[in-house]
């Protein structure tokens, strides 16, 4: 883990910046001119209502998904550097392999040599605490096991950027403690983290600031406990009070 | 009706016997059907896996063509090998017309077809769900079709079986390109015919239960596989 602080800071991909992305599908303009720029240390949580672009956003910031207007720069260059930004699904998606292979397929695929990925190995299960599930097959496991596993597998790259797209939905409390106590701990150790959520419980015990999307638009962004406590713009008041937003 | 019983009763005491004939065709029947069909998943099933993935110029067309090639008919296959491995076809150097190599890339031919567009749909089905993730995680073209393959590995099975099946069952392009020659490129589909149009009625017969034993054997095996893979969660 120490490791990935360094590599955090020497990463070369900050700022991530997008400048006036723009999304369509179907012709409807689902990211609507969005300028963001993530650097690396605070945890930024990105909430909003259902269908206003969490997760496109975070996809498009991953490169997943290229914009149909505006750049989005990684420390200035169009590319990120290979393995430097890690992704956790919603629905977390696991070779049909067991836990440990699952490890060893993305330590391959990251390049690690052989004789290094045992002790890799060890270390994300123990980080994952899934020692004892090592050689169960991945898709056998519990909800909140899966998504573990998923999670210690995309800091197999020990990446400087980790997006994680509503990784506790349909979790139960206690497996989703597991989550945000790995997740607190892969920020402090100086991987930036951007975690999109619908759940505003969770983005207070979590964020150090909050990016707010409304139709695809970026209708607040401020520090958590200034987002929570004094909204700035209509939306987020509405969201924040309970009130259906349209 | 008294004949066909005469005919089984000699097929169970032929097959009882381990008669000399009898094995000696049905192993060579699986030497050309098993080597074709590991050449053929060789050549298959990386070839249906880059339909599925890879994003080129000509890919529909190429789906389509070896969608078609599905249904070739292997007398065609064998009259098209035929002419090109005989003393005055282009690979006729090599002297391999009427002989178990002949036979083995008829049925390549033959089967690859097969093998490759049932590959392509089933990878082509993980690539969806695998797709961003190994996106996510840098996973260069050829890692992907590898992880795809692999992980599909108890689904393409059945394609191998597909091919199985055909291969072992093929009669058209084997008795043409390597003639039923006894001891030599006699097979147990060639003999059956060729048994059958004698009147020899036992060795056919007994050839024929053996045939669909094989097949019943080969398939119940690949099922199982299958299943246990399901009930485990690799599949």
């Amino acid at each position: 883990m120490r490791d990935m602080a360094r590599i955090s800071e020497s990463s070369g991909i900050w700022p991530v910046a997008l400048n006036g992305v723009v999304y369509e599908a179907g012709g409807k303009r689902l990211i609507d001119d969005v300028s963001l720029t993530l650097g690396p240390g605070p945890l930024t949580c990105v909430m909003g209502p259902n269908g206003a672009g969490k997760s496109l956003l975070l996809r498009l910031i991953a490169g997943l998904i290229r914009p149909g207007g505006g750049s989005v720069r990684y420390g200035g260059a169009a590319e990120a550097a290979p393995h430097r930004i890690a992704f956790v699904f919603q629905r977390p998606v696991l070779l049909r392999r067991s836990v440990r292979a699952n490890l060893n397929h993305a330590l391959k695929t990251y390049g690690v040599a052989r004789a290094e990925r045992r002790g890799r190995i060890a270390g994300l299960l123990a980080l994952g605490q899934l020692e004892a599930l090592a050689e169960r097959p991945a898709r056998v496991l519990s909800g909140g096991e899966q998504q573990r596993l998923s999670m210690v597998r995309a800091l197999a790259a020990r990446p400087a950027l980790l997006l994680l797209d509503e990784p506790t939905t349909s979790l139960d409390p206690q497996a989703t403690a597991a989550i945000e106590t790995l997740v607190r701990k892969v920020a402090g150790e100086g991987v930036k983290v951007v975690l999109v959520t619908h759940d505003r419980d969770q983005a207070r015990r979590m964020a150090d600031e909050i990016v707010f999307l409304h139709h695809g638009r970026i209708a607040e962004r401020a520090a958590a406990t200034r987002f929570f406590d004094q909204p700035q713009s209509p939306e987020a008041q509405a969201y924040l009070a309970g009130r259906l937003l349209l | 009706m008294q004949d066909f019983w005469a005919a089984f009763g000699e097929a169970v005491a032929l097959i009882a016997a381990l008669d000399a004939d009898l094995v000696e065709i049905i192993a060579l029947s699986l030497r050309v059907t098993l080597s074709a069909v590991a050449v053929a998943c060789l050549i298959g099933l990386p070839l249906g896996a880059v339909l599925a993935v890879g994003r080129f110029p000509g890919r529909i067309a190429a789906t389509v063509l070896v969608n078609a090639l599905m249904g070739l008919p292997p007398v065609v296959v064998g009259l098209g090998v035929y002419l090109v491995l005989s003393a005055a076809g282009p690979l006729g150097v090599l002297q391999l017309l009427y002989t178990p190599g002949a036979m083995i890339i008829a049925q390549v031919i033959l089967v690859t077809p097969i093998i490759a567009a049932l590959t392509r749909q089933v990878v082509e089905d993980l690539h969806g769900e695998y797709d961003e993730l190994l996106r996510s995680m840098g996973t260069s073209r050829s890692g992907t079709v590898a992880t795809l393959l692999w992980d599909a590995r108890y689904s393409l099975l059945t394609a191998a079986l597909a091919g199985l099946g055909r291969a072992l069952a093929e009669v058209g392009a084997v008795l043409i390109v390597g003639g039923n020659i006894n001891h030599v490129t006699r097979t147990m589909t060639t003999a059956i015919a060729l048994e059958t149009s004698r009147g020899e009625l036992a060795l056919a017969l007994g050839l024929g239960f053996i045939l669909i034993a094989l097949s019943v054997i080969v398939s119940a095996a690949l099922m199982g596989l299958r299943t246990s893979a399901a009930r485990m969660a690799y599949a």
